[in-house]
């Protein structure tokens, strides 16, 4: 009898323990279940195309779009930045990246010298400040383009972002805080229209999952008429609430990446996309 | 003759009521549907509003709904006092719309 209370208590404890200090493992497939629950008839691996993964009338669109992508231009103009840029030292992107095949998986990365999440956008203007190169916007243009060539030959790769170590975690759950936090006149949260809302109607747009949510950037936009980085998508969605946009590559944005990138882990990028 | 005058005062005063009634219910949906101020297409389908969302409920039956008007404009007000996880805007307490826009709004709302 005594074995057996203790073995009662023992498990008690466990389960109390794992709620308690969740961690990112259970919180990662906590998340993905919401998902798995919420739309049982959406392959697990089509999650990487966003609304196109839950409205058959939004997908049908897309795919005659992407019969002609309109970020293809963004790929081949960020293949001729990347292969043909020369530094002042004579150097190149290929100097710190080689040849940009299957590069895309190594981001975000947590960096414990630089104590910070180190993503492939900041990745890109740390090569070129190193070799004496002024850094480009973080958002939009030549930086983006590179971005959009890099995401294209890392398609297929499999997301497979690393929470460990204490300081590493520590940015995880920044960014997780600040997913979950309202903000803005309008007082949303990232969460609110991206999980509890997923699938559902703002106005005619149907709210993408945020599962998958980072596998497809950067994207082409029709509303924006150009390619873009996910942190110009995270800036315009805190325009949207009313609250104040960050700039790119801000600590909030790439502790934000890093998490939602850690949710996504085991879907495949599918870079760059094309959204509405 | 007094009889006449008072019936016409009457009559004046129930079509000045009837006329702001009207107004007020109109600036009311004016004031829903205007992406800039309520946007409450955004999230409900509302009467005869176009491009609607379904983010939130339904807006009908209102008045059987919300018999309290009170309780009808705390929540355009401040949801979050109903329900702390709601995702409806708090319009009063963020500044969204003032007092007098909320109570045209719920003017509106119980014709529905």
């Amino acid at each position: 009898m005594k074995k057996l209370v203790f073995l009662i208590a023992s498990l008690a404890l466990a389960l109390y323990g794992t709620i308690l200090f969740a961690g990112p493992e259970v919180e990662q497939a906590a998340f993905k279940a919401y998902f798995h629950n919420k739309f049982p008839d959406v392959d697990k691996a089509d999650f990487i195309n966003g609304v196109y993964a839950l409205d058959k009338n939004a997908r049908e669109q897309w795919v005659e779009i992407e019969e002609f992508p309109p970020y293809e231009i963004a790929i081949d103009e960020g293949e001729l930045l990347f292969n043909n840029t020369r530094f002042t030292d004579g150097k190149s992107y290929g100097h710190c990246f080689g040849t940009g095949q299957h590069l895309r998986k190594k981001y975000p990365y947590f960096d414990e010298e630089r104590a910070q999440v180190i993503t492939v956008e900041l990745a890109i203007n740390d090569c070129r400040e190193k070799h004496g190169a002024k850094p480009l916007k973080y958002k939009i243009g030549d930086l983006a383009k590179i971005s959009a060539y890099l995401s294209y030959h890392s398609r297929g790769d499999v997301i497979d972002v690393i929470v460990s170590g204490s300081a590493a975690i520590q940015a995880y759950n920044k960014g997780k805080e600040y997913y979950y936090t309202k903000r803005g006149q309008l007082n949303f949260a990232c969460v609110d229209c991206h999980v509890s809302s997923a699938g559902k109607r703002l106005r005619t747009e149907i709210l993408s999952p945020s599962l998958g949510h980072v596998s497809h950037f950067p994207v082409y936009r029709l509303k924006w008429g150009s390619i873009g980085t996910l942190h110009r998508r995270f800036s315009g969605c805190n325009s949207q609430v009313r609250a104040k946009s960050q700039p790119g590559q801000s600590e909030d944005y790439r502790n934000l990446e890093f998490f939602l990138s850690y949710m996504s882990n085991d879907l495949k990028f599918n870079g760059p996309g094309v959204r509405r | 003759m007094f009889f006449l005058i008072s019936l016409s005062s009457t009559y004046a005063l129930s079509k000045g009521t009837l006329e702001t009634e009207t107004t007020r219910v109109e600036q009311g949906e004016k004031l829903a549907f205007d992406r800039k101020k309520g946007n409450c297409l955004a999230c409900h389908t509302i009467g005869v509003g176009t491009m609607s969302g379904n983010l939130a409920p339904p807006l009908f039956a209102m008045r059987e709904r919300f018999p309290n008007p009170e309780k009808l404009v705390q929540q355009i007000s401040n949801s979050l006092l109903n329900n702390e996880d709601s995702i409806m805007p708090p319009f009063g307490l963020h500044g969204l719309l003032n007092e007098e826009q909320i109570s045209k709004i719920v003017d509106y709302l119980y014709t529905l």
